[in-house]
């Protein structure tokens, strides 16, 4: 039997958060959450575009009353950044949650994790709940972890490259280490990364491209809620040792002739 | 007079307040967060908060992201 997915107290029925970014439509995305089955998706916070004011908000077709909206800070380099976008998504009606993300350097887009514990730490005192994306590293972890983030999200791989799980030991590790809940977060091409992501233990996996950038996004965010469901269940059954050579299935008595 | 929105130049004839530049925008003022000269202003003070020549103001929103 499963446990549910509370983090900081809140309970959601689905262990897939999904993005909102680069669905080719509104309403591509729109289906896509459908098929996810996800009940908490993440937003952006940017310029509102003043000369073009005909452009629809994404929210209209976010149906906030059944998926719970998680802003994020997504290009933003230094902790100070970050917090100003944070109180930003809090003042604009986002709520008091955040996807903590503190970059470090263009091209990977990895963490800035001294800064991102130190944004942490800001933002926890000033009431929010704060869940940082992170290298998957089990230290920055649980320094992390004690500066009161509510989960640790460690990147599978860089942000939009479909790598996968690059390194699924420190991702097992990491869920040994946190008392909070682990999410993957980023790297995710396929089915069966995100299958793979449940099955070392995650509590969560959260992707955005690896959906809305398939040919066909609605049935990958259908793929995905099945992977995620399907790698949680193998988790909690309990899989079998690995072993060098082959132990027969059928029994070795009674065969025919012999 | 002059101020700077969203990092664009824009002319006002006289100073405003930020509910009534936000109404002459078009734009929902529940689904926005703004920062009046880098200081972020309480939704409950757009009726009251003026802008004068050569304020900055920056308006954001909810936008796609991952």
């Amino acid at each position: 039997m499963d446990t549910p997915f509370v983090i900081a107290g809140r309970t959601f029925a689905s262990r897939l958060i999904v993005g909102t970014g680069k669905y080719p439509s509104h309403v591509v995305m729109r289906q896509a959450h459908e098929a996810s089955g996800a009940d908490m998706v993440t937003v952006a916070v940017r310029r509102v575009n003043i000369s073009d004011r005909s452009r629809e908000s994404l929210l209209d077709y976010i149906d906030d009353t059944r998926i719970f909206l998680l802003p994020n800070t997504a290009g933003c380099y230094t902790a100070d950044e970050a917090v100003r976008t944070a109180q930003l998504g809090r003042e604009a009606g986002l709520g008091d949650w955040v996807k903590l993300e503190v970059i470090g350097d263009e091209r990977t887009l990895f963490p800035d994790n001294e800064a991102l514990v130190e944004a942490t730490r800001i933002l926890v005192k000033d009431g929010f709940v704060v869940l940082p994306y992170t290298n998957d590293d089990p230290i920055a972890c649980r320094k992390l972890e004690e500066a009161g983030a509510s989960a640790v999200m460690p990147l599978g791989a860089p942000i939009g490259s479909g790598l996968g799980i690059q390194n699924a030991n420190n991702i097992a590790i990491i869920r040994e280490f946190s008392k909070v809940p682990v999410i993957v977060d980023a790297g995710v091409g396929t089915a069966s990364d995100a299958a793979l992501a449940m099955e070392l233990g995650a509590d969560g996996v959260l992707m955005n491209t690896a959906i809305a950038g398939a040919q066909e996004p609605v049935q990958m965010a259908q793929a995905m809620r099945h992977a995620v469901l399907a790698g949680r269940l193998a988790y909690l059954s309990g899989r079998i040792p690995r072993k060098m050579y082959a132990t027969a299935s059928s029994p070795v008595e009674g065969m025919v002739g012999r | 007079m002059v101020i700077t929105l969203n990092g664009e130049s824009y002319e006002l004839d006289q100073p405003v307040t930020v509910s009534a530049l936000l109404e002459r925008l078009d734009i929902d003022p529940r689904r926005v967060a703004i920062e009046h000269n880098l200081e972020l202003i309480r939704r409950r003070t757009f009726e009251t908060v003026v802008i004068k020549d050569g304020d900055r103001l920056e308006i954001v929103n909810a936008v796609g992201g991952g």
